[in-house]
């Protein structure tokens, strides 16, 4: 592996990059027409345009990726997240074309990606996981069957989607047929086909996942949990390490449990295992995601490791014992939100120059952004601006150095969630680790910002 | 008269009315996608569409009025 092509945009691309320099390996950066200036473009060794602005034209072109990667004699690609990340074609033209595919092979994606089959596959190793249904017909009666054989509340999800798209709650058996029919036409309409199922709903869980580095030899490292629990409609906006409020006996349990289920999958690639949490019933199963996360930053700050060159060395073959001989002790805490260019109130997006952009430096806080001053965030892209990563010796430490961080970070021309994330900083609930998936909406409910009494 | 405005910048996915049409407050009027969300374009007041302003595919930009409403 000499020169690596980079089929992604944003922070993620400035993080493969900065990562494969320090690694003594090129890059290769790719744009769409409406990227032409982002800062990165400048870091990689080489920038190739690949198309329009529209994702389809050009990051989710795969013909026009590898053409990219071909025409400037790149080795391998970095998918980042998102975009092709977890496309099983893109991964299989990508190997046919000759190229290390620095993420899962066709076959993991396939299998992770299929929620029920992943579902059944986890729970023949042991995997923590609530009763749930195989995929039922279009019929809402058989679901109706289902659905009372398991018993309510439940959640009725596309065994094919993602993001939360599709997925509705079924509190009794009157909400069966219409939930049903309004599931499967979001499923259709969204990905192409409704292969619904039921799985048991757990009320107000935790989301905590654990993150794991594997080696091609059979080698599987925990690198301890990161909690994700503060959402709003599924998209995660806090992520931070380690999970609050949970003993880390519970804790380290379920990762060494997860640590023998990956290994004896033969798992051989970075991973996340997603789990639901909840104080009564412990860790259940939720999806793997086989690919970098966008929150992986609060693990390299308490682990001290570079994840994404770990993930490289160990896509190109390296073993486990010289990458990571051991796993990191906990260092401290870190909190990260994600800066979303979006109003904070309304929560509309909000594409626009940034005329200003200055984000904040301090100790112990990092910044991950794919922008810089002048830059457009266009409307074809996700909404995230930044993330703001802070560490510090305790969560409330860390909290703190995330506040400050957020206060000073100047953005001008377009709006922001940051009012949104201060607020629930500032939350009682969140400061004493009290954290759930209703955290951002009970806060959202509370009022805007600055409409609350003082 | 009185024009329906996008409160977002995005590209339009899909008009939801044709002129003519008579439309109540809040009625969807069409769909800008901006950021990987599909934001509804509602009418703030009821009436008659007299003009469409846009059609799918187009790039608005925030406050564009897509439609003229009497």
């Amino acid at each position: 592996m000499k020169r690596v092509l980079v089929a992604n945009r944003g922070a993620v691309a400035r993080r493969v990059i900065r990562a494969l320099r320090s690694l003594g390996l090129e890059s290769v950066a790719v744009y769409s027409e409406a990227d032409r200036g982002m800062p990165y473009l400048e870091e990689a060794d080489a920038a190739v345009l690949i198309g329009p602005a529209p994702a389809a034209q050009s990051y989710l072109d795969a013909g026009a990726l590898l053409r990219a990667a071909r025409e400037t004699g790149a080795d391998a690609v970095h998918p980042g997240y998102g975009f092709l990340s977890e496309n099983a074609d893109f991964a299989q033209a990508a190997e046919a074309a000759g190229l290390l595919f620095i993420g899962p092979s066709p076959r993991w994606i396939r299998m992770l990606g299929h929620k029920t089959e992943a579902r059944a596959a986890m729970k023949a190793l042991g995997m923590p996981m609530a009763a749930s249904s195989p995929v039922l017909g279009d019929d809402s009666a058989a679901a109706r069957r289902a659905a009372d054989e398991l018993g309510y509340p439940l959640l009725i999800k596309p065994a094919c989607g993602g993001g939360g798209i599709g997925m509705l709650p079924v509190f009794g058996p009157a909400e069966v047929a219409s939930q049903w029919e309004r599931a499967h036409a979001i499923a259709t309409r969204s990905f192409g086909k409704a292969d619904l199922y039921l799985e048991q709903l757990v009320a107000e869980p935790r989301h905590v996942e654990f993150q794991f580095l594997a080696d091609r030899h059979g080698a599987v490292r925990c690198l301890y949990e990161r909690d994700c629990s503060t959402q709003r409609r599924h998209q995660k906006v806090i992520e931070e390490a380690p999970a609050p409020g949970i003993a880390r006996a519970e804790v380290e349990a379920m990762a060494a449990q997860l640590e023998g289920i990956l290994g004896r999958l033969g798992y051989d690639v970075i991973g996340t295992v997603e789990m639901l949490y909840a104080p009564g019933s412990g860790f259940s199963f939720l999806e793997v995601n086989a690919r970098l996360q966008v929150e992986h930053a609060v693990t390299e700050a308490v682990t001290g490791l570079d994840l994404v060159a770990c993930q490289i060395r160990l896509a190109a073959g390296e073993r486990m014992e010289a990458v990571v001989p051991e796993r990191p002790a906990l260092q401290g805490h870190a909190v990260e939100a994600r800066v979303y260019a979006e109003d904070p109130v309304r929560f509309l997006p909000s594409p626009g120059v940034l005329r200003q952009f200055d984000p904040p430096h301090g100790e112990g806080v990092r910044i991950e952004t794919g922008y810089a001053v002048g830059c457009r965030v266009s409307s074809h892209y996700d909404p995230l601006v930044a993330k703001v990563i802070a560490h510090g010796f305790t969560r409330e430490a860390a909290i703190a150095r995330l506040s400050g961080a957020l206060s000073a970070f100047r953005i001008e021309g377009i709006k922001t969630n940051i009012p949104f994330i201060q607020q629930v900083l500032g939350d009682d609930g969140f400061r004493r680790g009290v954290v759930s998936t209703a955290l951002a909406g009970r806060v959202i409910a509370q009022g805007a910002p600055g409409a609350r009494a003082a | 008269m009185f024009k329906v405005e996008t409160p977002v910048a995005g590209r339009v996915v899909a008009v939801t009315v044709t002129e003519g049409q008579r439309v109540a407050e809040g009625d969807c009027v069409a769909k800008v996608e901006s950021m990987k969300m599909e934001i509804p374009v509602e009418a703030e007041r009821a009436g008659v569409v007299k003009r469409v302003l846009v059609a799918e595919g187009v790039e608005v930009d925030e406050g564009q009025a897509m439609a003229e409403l009497e």
